[in-house]
């Protein structure tokens, strides 16, 4: 069995205490004593929600949970983006809309996260990847499944991929993920 | 534009958490050391000061908007015009450049620049959480996106790219940890050997905790003047230190928020819009180049800040730098990640791109007259991070590009040895510096070029 660690985790919570130690008179000696305090820690807790809008790329989420994968193109100069935008960046012109589901794919960079976001930490370890379409001039981040992450190898760079969706959508990105191509 | 000196600055202590001051207090430690370093009083400095630049990341981390202002009236500033500047981890390196621009264009004569940031304030992985809200929410953090995954992937595709090795990155790690051992001011004092880093916990593929800096509590001040702010502070009976340090060289450049949509652009781009001066006169580099472009590089991809490249070149147009390995004595580089120092010696032009892992271990970014357990196979030439960088000094984001400029400066006057209680590293007749600041996946970079007048 591996040996325990050298260091209890350390947590947020506690006890609600009242009546924190403090001197009972503040005679002089008791005032300047004040300034040996150790500081006060106290915990406070903030949660939103925000109504986020998808705005011009609410597209690309509704094909995403109708099992399409799509793209933004210049209709001028054929540039295109993985990741969507509404406008290109070299023209300033509006993009249109194209459908990439069965483009060729591979992956062009990866990682195997070990740690995370506090919102992700449950999901550890877990493969994130650029993938590379043909003919798209960008690239689109997404979860990478199907491989052992324990044997990540810079041979999977270069790997062909295809897109897989979610049954049931979440409206995020992560409604499609990519696995090795058979 | 007028001459801009930096003529003190101070650096509070920085740690994983400073409980014992609020963020304001802690301005005011740097601040304090800034003008007790040129022997002038509160009052005295309150009187000829005109005014600030405060610099901090996050909301988040105080839960706090608006703490500048806490800053500027905790230093007794108000009601002396001030302004707040954010730009993720170029932060600082825009708040002290934000300040030169106040001087230079003759709106102040004496300007504050400082800077804080209390990460502690939530557990790391909140922490993690806060900094990877500055990549798209949308499209980037939603997928698992988090600071160090982006590194990593950046870092693949530079190994697979370049043949750049985990080994290669581990030496940026033992480096900057062994500079900071003889730093009184930083974070982590460590001497390491490559195998620990290897050894270290796995953070995100192939870069482990040790690759990578910590969160930190800290604030930093720089001050800056004109000729005739200069004067203003000497009358009034403060001591600055000669030789005087000029600012000669502002830079910064910027990228997409996404790095899965920068340019992959061809051979003859990269050569017109981003190869430095010396890239462009040399035959045997272009030829080097034509051959990456050849066998499929494309720029700059996931694997090269061009916002870093664009900055340099800036920078060193405006400071007449050709050479930057040879005209620079040293560079303090914003080292989030061993892999990012390595991305941005190329970036930098301290050799060209591809060449950044080799150059990593071949010595040329070491200090001189410290034994890093390793076999170097060249001799020192430019020193990257004397002060030990991010990783082993800390990262308190709004105050780290602050602590550059100041570390920069008590290079270029001599002082290392009185600021740090020793002088081991103190770079040898330092006359030129550079500063580099970094944001986000390479989103704004600044870099700021600082010399000795003669």
């Amino acid at each position: 069995m591996a040996k325990l660690s050298s260091k209890r985790p350390e947590t947020l919570g506690g006890y609600i205490v009242h009546g924190i130690p403090f001197p009972a008179e503040l005679d002089p000696d008791a005032l300047a004593f004040l300034k040996r305090m150790r500081p006060l820690l106290i915990e406070h807790e903030y949660k939103v929600t925000y109504l986020h809008s998808y705005a011009q790329d609410s597209p690309w989420f509704a094909a995403a949970s109708n099992k399409k994968l799509l793209a933004s193109r210049d209709p001028d100069s054929g540039y295109t983006y993985a990741t969507p935008r509404g406008h290109d960046m070299y023209s300033g012109e509006e993009t249109e809309w194209i459908d990439i589901t069965h483009r060729n794919a591979q992956v062009h960079a990866f990682t195997v996260c070990y740690f995370g976001s506090e919102e992700f930490l449950p999901e550890t370890p877990y493969i994130l990847a650029l993938i590379e379409f043909e003919d798209v001039d960008t690239l689109f981040l997404t979860r990478l499944m199907g491989l052992d992450p324990d044997r990540a190898s810079l041979d999977w760079i270069g790997m062909a991929v295809e897109p897989r969706f979610l049954r049931n959508s979440k409206l995020k990105p992560t409604d499609v993920y990519f696995l090795p191509k058979n | 534009m007028r001459p801009v000196y930096t003529v003190t600055g101070g650096v509070s202590k920085f740690a994983k958490a400073r409980n014992d001051k609020t963020f304001q207090a802690l301005i005011k430690e740097a601040y304090s050391d800034a003008i007790d370093d040129i022997g002038l009083d509160f009052q005295t400095f309150t009187s000829i000061v005109d005014g600030s630049v405060a610099s901090y990341f996050s909301d988040h981390f105080t839960r706090q908007l608006m703490a500048g202002i806490m800053g500027q009236d905790y230093l007794g500033l108000c009601p002396k015009p001030s302004h707040r500047v954010e730009g993720g981890g170029a932060t600082g390196g825009l708040c002290f450049q934000e300040a030169w621009k106040s001087v230079a264009s003759g709106h102040m004569d004496v300007c504050v620049a400082y800077g804080f940031e209390t990460m502690s304030h939530v557990e790391t992985w909140k922490g993690n959480e806060f900094i990877a809200l500055a990549s798209d929410v949308s499209w980037d953090y939603p997928v698992g996106g988090f600071y160090s995954g982006y590194y990593a992937m950046m870092v693949t595709r530079h190994m697979k790219e370049y043949g750049t090795t985990v080994e290669q990155m581990a030496h940026v790690s033992v480096k900057n940890h062994i500079n900071a051992y003889y730093n009184s001011f930083s974070q982590k004092r460590n001497r390491y050997t490559i195998e620990d880093i290897r050894s270290s916990t796995m953070v995100a593929w192939p870069l482990t905790r040790l690759d990578i800096c910590v969160m930190s509590d800290g604030a930093a001040t720089a001050i800056l003047v004109s000729e005739e702010g200069l004067k203003k502070l000497e009358d009034a009976g403060a001591h600055i230190k000669r030789p005087l340090v000029k600012i000669t060289g502002i830079g910064r450049g910027t990228d997409a928020m996404r790095m899965a949509d920068r340019p992959h652009v061809d051979y003859d781009t990269f050569m017109r819009d981003y190869a430095t001066e010396q890239e462009k006169d040399s035959e045997a580099t272009k030829a080097a180049y034509k051959k990456l472009w050849d066998k499929g590089t494309r720029y700059p991809g996931v694997h090269s800040f061009r916002a870093g490249r664009t900055a340099g070149n800036m920078a060193y147009r405006h400071a007449g730098i050709y050479d930057p390995l040879n005209e620079l004595d040293f560079i303090e580089l914003h080292d989030a990640y061993t892999s990012s120092e390595i991305q941005t010696y190329e970036d930098l032009g301290l050799c060209t791109y591809g060449e950044g892992g080799p150059f990593a271990e071949s010595g040329k970014a070491f200090m001189p007259g410290i034994d890093y357990g390793l076999a170097l196979k060249d001799e020192p030439v430019c020193a990257v991070n004397p002060s030990g960088g991010l990783i082993a000094c800390g990262h308190p984001v709004g105050a780290t590009g602050l602590m550059q400029a100041v570390f920069a400066l008590w290079q270029l006057q001599g002082s290392i040895e009185s600021h740090f209680g020793d002088p081991t590293l103190q770079v040898k007749d330092a006359q030129r510096g550079a500063i580099h600041s970094h944001a986000g996946t390479g989103t704004y970079v600044t870099v700021t070029i600082l010399e000795t007048e003669d």
